[in-house]
């Protein structure tokens, strides 16, 4: 697909910044054991997930908000938000055309097509609006395979077993600060559970919402991809524009067996604050992986949106020959911040891994890479290869690298390389002799920078990736 | 087609060109020669439109419009290419979509369609003959890992591309080497018909055996001093410009 058609569709503001008329069941603001009790009653979760959640929430009042990222962090007071808010059901929902119409209108805006349109792109969604995962499409077709991909509130139900066994192993509740939070109150979220050697026919995909006000988003995803399967995930996120800042703090987990290969891919557009400054989502997230023998695993994002992005896809490549990747665009402009990067944890022989991160700062925005390559004693003959990249438009923002490299084993072979550029005046001179608008120029400049890692995105999704990054530069130019 | 009266402009509050005259009519040649610093690359530039240079005095027509109030896209979308002394790299971005955006730009300023993948794919493959490069080129970044001649080359696939009514020409014969240099001057010579316009801008006369021009001007210190027709550029081959600039010495 051609910079121009995309670019074609550039519109000035956050296209996605519309709030639904929906009626939406919401208890009150604060965080307390009673507040944990009720989600988990209206869940109507069994007793030990409760358990699991009253411990996380113990633990997390024994810890301090981590402060070590390269953000500027105003206070939070997580008893002013709302733990739990839902699109008000009006019964079980048997078919599609039993959801709340103003609820589909509202996929239907963000382009997500629920019904027949899937079914031609090929693509499985679970959509999470608030906090209840609304619709999961095609389960028939997946459950033929032998495939789940359901809300995790279902699957604490259905799949009791496969759930105690995974939730929590990759990333638990004593990880940190926003992982024991959302330990403690994750009101939905997505599994999936590919079997034994198949290979998942479609892409499968969540779709997260924030729609009410005040409240908080904590999903809670987990995907396990047994030995000698695939499966490519996809993950999309908007939210309505407001003046008060909303927290999102959600935990991916993945682990993949032996033999098993999983794509993950985000791009992540939460509101962004407005130009000044004011509102955009806080977003807090833990993404892990775990590799076993001969594993891959490959993370792909593109983040333009929040106000503040903490978030860190790893990979934990414990089995022998497992294979981490971590392919990253990051845009800030405005008042935007991130700090965000990877960890490949190297435990097993022979494991290698693959870094590419590129930065994008314009406006005011400050924008972080944070990595950390770790070779553990044991990790005989581990590779690495990092590449930061930096672009900075205008000179008002910034760009930090802080990559950090922990070799136990002498074996190892790490290479780091990073750039820092600016789109160059020359550069834009030559575009406009051309014709472009320098609008277009930035954008086509900006694309082309970033094509390895869109790259990896899969199509249509690259091509939503292309026109984010076009639209989230609106003005950073002239 | 393009009349310049009195053009004075000037960088950094420094002085460059002192009052230019020309005229450019359909179908003609104009070479433009001169020693270092005269203001030749300075006189494309503004043409262009490029901001780094403040235009102090004087007035440019072209196609019967203020060519000094346009845009640099809008002069570009009217007809006025300008091939780069320096072509710059744009990593990541493939030609094909660089001159996709470019072309239908263009035909977006004039009222048309956008082209279609396939006539436009056609498009590269024909036009990229006229400079005998390789159309693999359309899937390589916008000069990037480009050797000079290719740059070069890249710089007369583009004008091809775009057909321009006038195309100023800035040293596109500096660092190429015998068959380069033939393969771009014939190049730009299959393009010329009597509706367009090309002002090359050289130090060398042996792009003038290729490219015959209809006008000699040499520049110096930011006026034309001297026009003749195409001996004038054998002459200066072998005498230098002292005998011209004798009398402009300070």
């Amino acid at each position: 697909m051609a910079e121009k058609e995309i670019l074609e569709n550039i519109d000035s503001e956050y296209k996605y910044g519309f709030t639904s008329d929906i009626d939406t069941e919401t208890i009150g603001k604060g965080l307390n054991e009673e507040v944990i009790r009720i989600i988990s009653s209206k869940k109507g979760e069994p007793e030990w997930m409760l358990e699991r959640r009253l411990a996380a929430f113990r633990h997390w009042q024994t810890m301090k908000l981590p402060t070590w990222a390269h953000l500027d962090i105003p206070e939070i007071d997580f008893q002013d938000i709302i733990y739990y808010a839902a699109p008000k059901a009006r019964k079980t929902l048997g078919s599609m055309d039993e959801v709340d119409p103003e609820l589909k209108r509202t996929f239907d805006k963000l382009g997500i097509p629920l019904e027949e349109q899937m079914a031609l792109a090929g693509v499985a969604v679970d959509a999470v609006m608030d906090s209840v995962s609304v619709k999961t499409t095609f389960r028939e077709t997946l459950a033929e395979k032998g495939i789940i991909f359901c809300s995790i509130s279902e699957a604490i139900k259905e799949y009791p077993e496969l759930i105690k066994k995974y939730l929590g192993k990759v990333v638990p509740h004593t990880d940190n600060f926003y992982a024991a939070l959302n330990a403690a109150v994750f009101s939905d979220g997505s599994f999936c559970y590919i079997p034994k050697g198949v290979r998942c026919p479609m892409e499968l995909s969540t779709y997260f919402r924030i729609n009410a006000e005040g409240t908080g988003q904590f999903e809670r995803t987990l995907l396990v991809a047994d030995e000698g399967s695939y499966v490519s995930y996809l993950e999309g996120c908007t939210a309505p524009q407001r003046d008060e800042n909303q927290l999102h703090a959600a935990v991916v987990e993945i682990i993949v067996e032996k033999d098993a290969e999983v794509k993950y891919s985000t791009v992540q557009n939460w509101y962004p604050g407005d130009k000044d400054g004011k509102g955009g989502i806080y977003n807090f997230v833990t993404k892990r992986g775990l590799c076993r023998e001969n594993a891959r695993l490959s993370w792909t994002q593109v983040e333009t949106g929040s106000a503040i992005t903490w978030k860190y896809p790893s990979c934990v490549l414990l089995g022998d020959n497992s294979v981490g990747e971590f392919y990253s665009v990051a845009m800030t402009n405005n008042y935007q911040q991130a700090d965000t990067g990877t960890k490949m944890i190297h435990i097993g022989r022979n494991t290698r891994s693959r870094i590419v991160s590129k930065g994008i700062s314009a406006g005011k925005s400050q924008n972080a890479y944070r990595g950390l390559v770790r070779v553990a004693k044991g990790a005989d003959n581990a590779r690495n290869y990092s590449q930061c990249d930096s672009l900075l438009i205008g000179d008002k923002c910034g760009a930090h690298t802080f990559p950090e490299i922990d070799s136990h084993n002498p074996t190892a072979v790490l290479e780091h390389e990073a750039t820092t550029s600016k789109i160059s005046e020359e550069q834009l001179f030559y575009c406009n002799q051309r014709g472009l608008s320098t609008e277009d120029a930035v954008g086509l400049i900006v694309n082309g920078y970033a094509r390895e890692v869109l790259a990896k995105l899969p199509m249509e999704f690259a091509v939503e990736a292309q026109k984010l990054l076009a639209i989230s530069l609106e003005g950073s130019v002239g | 087609m393009l009349s310049v009266k009195n053009l004075c402009a000037s960088v950094d509050d420094k002085q460059i060109l002192r009052g230019i005259n020309l005229e450019v009519r359909a179908g003609e040649v104009h070479a433009i020669m001169g020693p270092n610093g005269s203001g030749k690359s300075t006189l494309a530039s503004v043409l262009a439109g490029n901001e780094k240079f403040t235009v102090t005095d004087g007035s440019v027509e072209f196609m019967g419009r203020n060519l000094l109030e346009l845009s640099i896209e809008d002069r570009a979308r009217m007809g006025l290419f300008l091939g780069f002394q320096y072509p710059v790299e744009i990593p990541g971005v493939t030609m094909a979509n660089f001159m996709k955006m470019a072309v239908n730009e263009q035909r977006k300023f004039r009222g048309e369609e956008p082209l279609s993948a396939g006539a436009f794919l056609r498009m590269m493959r024909e036009k990229s003959a006229v400079v005998e490069l390789d159309s693999k080129l359309t899937n390589r970044a916008v000069n990037e890992g480009f050797s000079g001649g290719e740059k070069k080359k890249n710089e007369i696939f583009q004008m091809a591309m775009l057909e321009p009514k006038l195309a100023v020409l800035d040293e596109t014969d500096s660092g190429l080497d015998i068959d380069a240099l033939r393969i771009v001057a014939t190049g730009v010579t299959k393009l010329h018909t009597n509706e367009n316009a090309t002002i090359v801008i050289t130090h060398y006369q042996r792009l003038l055996d290729y490219i015959v021009p209809d006008y000699v001007h040499v520049l110096y210190k930011g006026r034309i001093i001297y026009t003749g027709d195409k001996t004038l550029a054998l002459k200066l081959e072998k005498e230098g410009y002292d005998w011209l600039i004798n009398d402009y010495k300070e």
